[in-house]
């Protein structure tokens, strides 16, 4: 009397048309254009996997089942609805947390009551390949849990950005790895409560520990870490409940967070352990005591970059996270509207750590009706800033430093950055002189002969300028 | 099924995965993010079961609040995902 055996064969195929939809909705997101449809297929896929499940097991409590559903789905879907394109990453990051908290419960559940899953004989000893899928899940989970809240405190505002560094950070990570892994084999021999509640709570430990360390710009890279996690999570409750779309999904999720995780280090020239490892930035907090400030520097009006930029053909504009804080997006597609009716040709260079996740700036521009088409990345728009009469760049900094491309002692060396000093003019929007940017080094394009630095919150600086330009 | 092939069909959507998330176009990360999110809720598949079963009342509770969460996760993500793709439009070729 094997649950698992009694199972219809067609319900394979129904989580196999499931995992292909996920596929298909991750597929539509190459261009904008398929994106929506994709999504579709995303939620068929998910509607297939709910229905197929239900319809399969025997279900006792079905009107609870249903106001969970109702519960979780209406609180999802009114945060989804008013939540703030700039608070984009505050709240994937706390929907992190929910799927890795959901594996842990999962899990929990699976582990008290096995027989139903298929995962034991039936005195309730846990098959041994299941104990050990299970105790990853519940680990993988619970980290992806603690490390998202942590991450999503930092995020939100709740808790300083600054790295938190614990002495002897190195030892008790490991150690508690170690510990947990160890755990986890000893739960071979002995299925007992405290074996799994102690693993549990280990990893709840870990996943919080591994986050602290970690300063305000590795943020993009520990998004798209935990994003990876919580698909690993997924991929470990598959494998221990024998489910496919389960397993293709935790495939999908947990490749698509490592490789975004892989092009946010490379787009900042750091090595994954050395984000991991946590610390950067911790000096560049203080407030920027250490900018050279008493170089000479040029300050402009708001008048004078409206008179500018409507001399010129092109304008590229650079935003960066400085932007998503001022809410200045909507001013600057205005500004970019009366720029265009000069007959100014307006470009966005995008860089790609701009912002705290991936894809930040994309979102809040696409937000305040910037066309894609107009949106450029990196690699794509570097070559054009020699041929550009203004690159507006409104807060951002270091990813327009050339110390990056020319200084072997900068922390920053080696990382990718928009070429703007190659503009015949730069217009520089940052609210003072003193601050720095995250990686605590001073920006060589402030002190440049074509650079006018426009000192005033950003979205304030904007908004005049297009006053200025309006007459 | 057997172990094997369960693993197989994890190593081969690992590499499904590889391939089609590099062809996911740098202006899209964000609502990448959002849609894996929503579709790794597809653990509620687990939790259906949880609070489904008899036998345990504990073990049913815990799956009836992973119900809870996971329907967060997967109306949100889906509803934010279609929000932030309506916004991604065109150049208006109006004038």
């Amino acid at each position: 009397m094997h649950e698992a055996l009694a199972v219809p064969a067609w319900v394979g195929f129904a989580y196999l048309i499931a995992g292909v939809c996920f596929v298909l909705a991750l597929r539509g997101l190459s261009s904008p254009e398929s994106s929506r449809r994709g999504n579709r297929y995303g939620m068929i896929g998910m509607l297939i996997a709910v229905v197929t499940t239900l319809i399969t097991h025997e279900i006792a409590s079905l009107p609870e089942i249903l106001i969970a559903i109702l519960i979780g789905g209406s609180v999802g879907f009114v945060i989804a609805r008013r939540i703030a394109m700039t608070a984009m990453p505050q709240l994937v990051a706390a929907f992190h947390s929910l799927v890795g908290l959901a594996a842990v419960l999962v899990a929990g559940a699976a582990y008290l009551n096995p027989i139903p899953f298929g995962i034991a004989d039936l005195d309730g000893v846990i098959h041994l390949q299941s104990r050990i899928e299970m105790g990853l899940g519940v680990a993988i989970g619970a980290i992806t849990f603690s490390g998202s809240v942590i991450a999503f405190l930092k995020l939100n505002g709740n808790m300083s950005g600054k790295p938190i560094m614990l002495p002897g950070r190195h030892v008790i990570n490991l150690g508690t790895l170690a510990l947990i892994l160890g755990l986890i084999a000893y739960f071979l021999t002995d299925q007992s409560t405290w074996v799994f509640g102690a693993v549990t709570a280990l990893s709840f430990l870990i996943g919080f520990l591994l986050i602290i360390p970690i300063g305000g710009a590795d943020m993009p890279v520990v998004v798209s870490m935990l994003n990876s996690y919580s698909g690993w999570a997924a991929a470990a409750m598959g494998f221990t409940l024998h489910n496919t779309a389960m397993i293709i999904t935790g495939a999908l999720v947990g490749s698509s967070g490592a490789i975004l995780s892989y092009i946010m280090c490379r787009a900042m020239n750091r090595s994954f352990i050395s984000v991991i490892a946590g610390g950067f930035g911790a000096e560049a907090g203080g407030g920027g005591g250490a900018a050279q400030t008493d170089r000479p520097w040029k300050r402009g009006s708001a008048e004078d970059a409206a008179f500018m930029m409507k001399q010129a053909e092109q304008v590229i504009i650079v935003p960066g996270y400085g932007m998503a804080v001022a809410q200045a997006q909507h001013a600057l597609r205005e500004m970019a509207d009366l720029l265009k009716k000069e007959g100014v040709t307006v470009k966005y260079a995008i860089h790609p750590v701009a912002g705290r996740m991936p894809g930040h700036m994309n979102v809040l521009l696409a937000e305040a009706n910037v066309p894609y088409d107009e949106v450029f990345e990196l690699e794509d728009i570097n070559g054009e800033f020699a041929q550009t009469d203004v690159a507006f760049v409104i807060g951002a900094n270091d990813v327009t430093n050339p110390a990056a491309k020319t200084d072997k002692t900068s922390p920053i060396y080696g990382m990718p950055v928009l070429d703007v000093e190659k503009a015949k003019t730069v217009l520089f929007v940052k609210r003072s002189m003193g601050g720095v940017g995250y990686a605590g080094v001073d920006n060589d394009v402030f002190y440049m002969d074509n650079t006018m630095m426009l000192l005033a919150d950003a979205k304030k600086m904007v908004e005049d300028i297009v006053k200025a330009m309006a007459h | 099924m057997d172990f094997v092939s369960i693993l197989s069909i994890f190593v081969m959507a690992c590499f499904v995965g590889y391939y089609v998330v590099w062809s996911v176009t740098p202006a899209l990360h964000t609502p990448l993010m959002a849609v894996t999110n929503a579709i790794s809720s597809v653990i509620i598949v687990g939790a259906l079961v949880a609070s489904a079963a008899a036998g345990s009342a504990t073990s049913k509770w815990l799956g009836l609040a992973a119900v809870v969460l996971a329907s967060i996760n997967i109306f949100g993500g889906f509803a934010v995902t279609e929000r932030m793709l309506a916004m991604y439009k065109k150049k208006d070729r109006k004038a």
